[in-house]
């Protein structure tokens, strides 16, 4: 087990090196370069040559590559054009807010998506499959964030159920443990600020969550019926096995292995869809700073979010390998 | 006898006599998703061929009579020679509505084909090659997979420092290259040791001939399939590059992502601006979608009976 733990994780080390070549490359393929792209309006021949030099932008390229690299590894992404402050700072501000709306849509994804995948699996054919069937083709078609403006059109803007925008109200006096607006309500007992930060996320949450619910209803649903019609569930039935018995035990056990894959998979696209549901809803995460540096162009803070994101979807993808290994020993072997 | 021996040709017929694809167009014209996905890709298609024909005005054309009427808290709705009325800047709403359809259409062939062509080139060049070119191609490949697509697409529209309908189009379609380089790969890969492949090359044709010839065809299905898939994931993460005020700076041009993500801002005004277009893409989204499932059914040996 645990060389095969290394073995993967060796395995990951050219795929970061060369997604850094490439970023390095797209930073200089930057219109008149970063220089340029730094100074803006302010742009002159002379003060773009003189950043040059300051920036080291004159030195031959395999030099300025491995110094890139050498700030990259320390963390060091440069400072936002927009603030002026490290980006990293920026970045572990606004990570709380992002994942704690990922984690909530996840949540809706995965609790409601493995029920309704089984349950359309086991009812083949009949109105609750066909619906849900439907239902997961038209939530991959309708476009995230026009199903957020939706939601906050008519349950925050006309029926007031849930507030339109932001993480919290402004009004509530919350302490700040964490940055987890939830969790910080109730590490300090100021139940009233979870709540206030839970009915933020609820339309959100929903908004993200739609994508990622439809693709695992999907593959529950064609995983259960592979399982439903192999060999060794047919043993099992006919071996006199209750229905329920075979159902939980080996139908279900069985059909979750692809289904972890995807909740994987869609765990690393959350930060894409967050830009959009984010902007939506003003909610000051990632997204946000992300949306921010598109409108401005700030190039440094647009490379270290990508960057952040690319890197989050490659450990994630990582984490799935080795517990697949973990869930089925006969992955470890090959 | 000879009616004995027509009735056993007939049920050889009907049993393997069939080529994949007329099997497939067979099994596809039994099916009502593929159905109902073909009406709408055929009207999606129908409507962008005939719409300067059916559209009463420019999509550029601003109405005075419009424009007069437009206030911050309302835009005027249907009037005699405007059946659904103004849009934000007082130009006709049903014509730019019809219209677009060609823009979006042009944004999602475009981007599926670039990133198709580029794409099954890489993947035939790695498949064919094997070795370290196939490595150094996939590694390339595993590496642009390995960023959320949306997240690329956005790095790669933000370079341009005046966003355009190309630099939409450049930016979907490198998304999908990787997609179809994979897909081709495995493909070929499946067919290097297959008994068609060792034949051709014991009779002595050459490689670059059975890889045209001999492994592309047969690796074409798939690839068909991912192509129709495509062109709707094209058309939603266009209107998502717009959405972030990546899309077309050009105010004239009509194309439903655009149309939609522009009106985002007029939508307790008169949330029809944005309604329609949205639905239009949900449509076509789903008729492409549903064609491309059907087509993966279709094209699936394991559904011949």
């Amino acid at each position: 087990m645990l060389r095969f733990i290394v073995r993967r994780l060796i395995q990951v080390v050219p795929t970061l090196l060369l997604l850094s070549v490439l970023l390095f490359a797209w930073l200089r393929s930057l219109p008149g370069g970063p220089a340029a792209a730094l100074l803006g309006d302010k742009a002159t021949p002379e003060k773009i040559a003189e950043l040059n030099t300051v920036l080291g932008l004159d030195q031959p390229i395999p030099v300025q590559y491995v110094k890139f690299l050498g700030r990259a590894i320390t963390g060091d992404f440069g400072n936002s054009l927009i603030t002026g402050e490290p980006v990293t700072t920026e970045i572990a501000r606004a990570l709380p807010a992002t994942i704690e709306l990922s984690v909530a849509a996840l949540l809706i994804a995965v609790v409601l998506g493995i029920p309704l995948g089984y349950l359309a699996a086991r009812y083949r054919g009949r109105p609750l499959d066909t619906t849900t069937i439907i239902g997961t083709l038209v939530g991959v078609a309708v476009p995230v964030f026009f199903l957020g403006y939706l939601l906050k059109q008519w349950f925050a803007v006309d029926l007031g159920w849930f507030p339109p925008s932001g993480r919290q109200a402004v009004d509530i006096e919350a302490t700040h443990v964490t940055g987890f607006a939830v969790l910080d309500g109730l590490l300090t007992r100021e139940f009233d600020a979870s709540w206030d930060a839970l009915t933020h996320l609820v339309l959100p949450a929903i908004a993200l969550a739609t994508i990622p619910l439809a693709v695992i209803v999907r593959i529950t649903r064609a995983s259960v019926l592979d399982v439903m019609g192999s060999d060794f569930v047919r043993t099992a039935n006919s071996k006199g096995l209750a229905p329920g018995t075979v159902r939980q035990r080996h139908v279900l056990r069985n059909a979750l292995l692809p289904v972890s894959t995807t909740i994987g998979l869609q765990t690393g696209l959350l930060l894409a869809g967050a830009v959009l549901t984010e902007k939506v809803f003003v909610w000051g995460g990632l997204g946000t700073l992300l949306a921010q540096a598109i409108e401005r162009r700030d190039y440094p803070r647009l490379q270290a979010v990508v960057l952040l994101g690319a890197l989050v979807y490659v450990l994630v993808n990582l984490l799935v390998d080795l517990s697949y290994a973990i869930i089925d020993p006969r992955v470890r072997v090959r | 006898m000879t009616s004995l021996l027509t009735r056993r040709r007939d049920k050889i017929d009907d049993l393997g006599g069939r080529s994949l694809t007329a099997d497939a167009l067979i099994r596809l014209r039994r099916n009502p998703v593929a159905i109902v996905g073909a009406v709408i890709v055929g009207l999606f298609v129908l409507v962008s061929i005939f719409a300067p024909l059916l559209a009463p005005h420019g999509p550029a054309e601003v109405f005075p009579e419009l424009q007069r009427n437009l206030r911050p808290d309302s835009i005027p709705g249907a009037l005699p020679g405007f059946p659904l009325g103004s849009d934000q800047n007082g130009r006709d709403f049903f014509s730019r509505l019809l219209l677009a359809s060609r823009q979006t259409l042009f944004v999602g062939v475009f981007a599926t084909l670039i990133g198709l062509v580029f794409g099954v080139l890489i993947g035939a060049i790695a498949g064919a090659f094997g070795g370290w070119v196939d490595t150094v191609l996939m590694r390339v490949t595993d590496v642009l997979l390995s960023i959320p697509s949306l997240l690329l697409a956005i790095s790669i529209a933000a370079l341009a420092a005046r966003p355009s309908q190309t630099t939409v189009i450049i930016a979907v379609a490198l998304v999908n290259v990787p997609i179809f380089a994979r897909l081709l790969r495995g493909a070929m890969l499946a067919q290097r040791e297959s008994d068609h492949v060792l034949a051709a090359t014991s009779l002595g044709v050459r490689r670059g001939a059975i890889v045209v010839r001999h492994m592309l065809p047969n690796a074409m299905g798939p690839v068909i399939v991912q192509a129709t898939l495509t062109l709707a994931t094209s058309i939603l993460d266009a209107a998502a590059l717009s959405f972030l005020g990546l899309g077309d700076g050009d105010p004239a041009r009509a194309e439903w992502g655009l149309m939609l993500a522009n009106a985002q801002s007029y939508l307790d005004v008169r949330p029809a601006l944005a309604f329609y277009p949205a639905i239009a893409i949900i449509l076509v989204a789903l008729g492409f979608t549903l064609l491309g499932e059907a087509l993966r059914e279709a094209l699936d040996p394991k559904g011949r009976r």
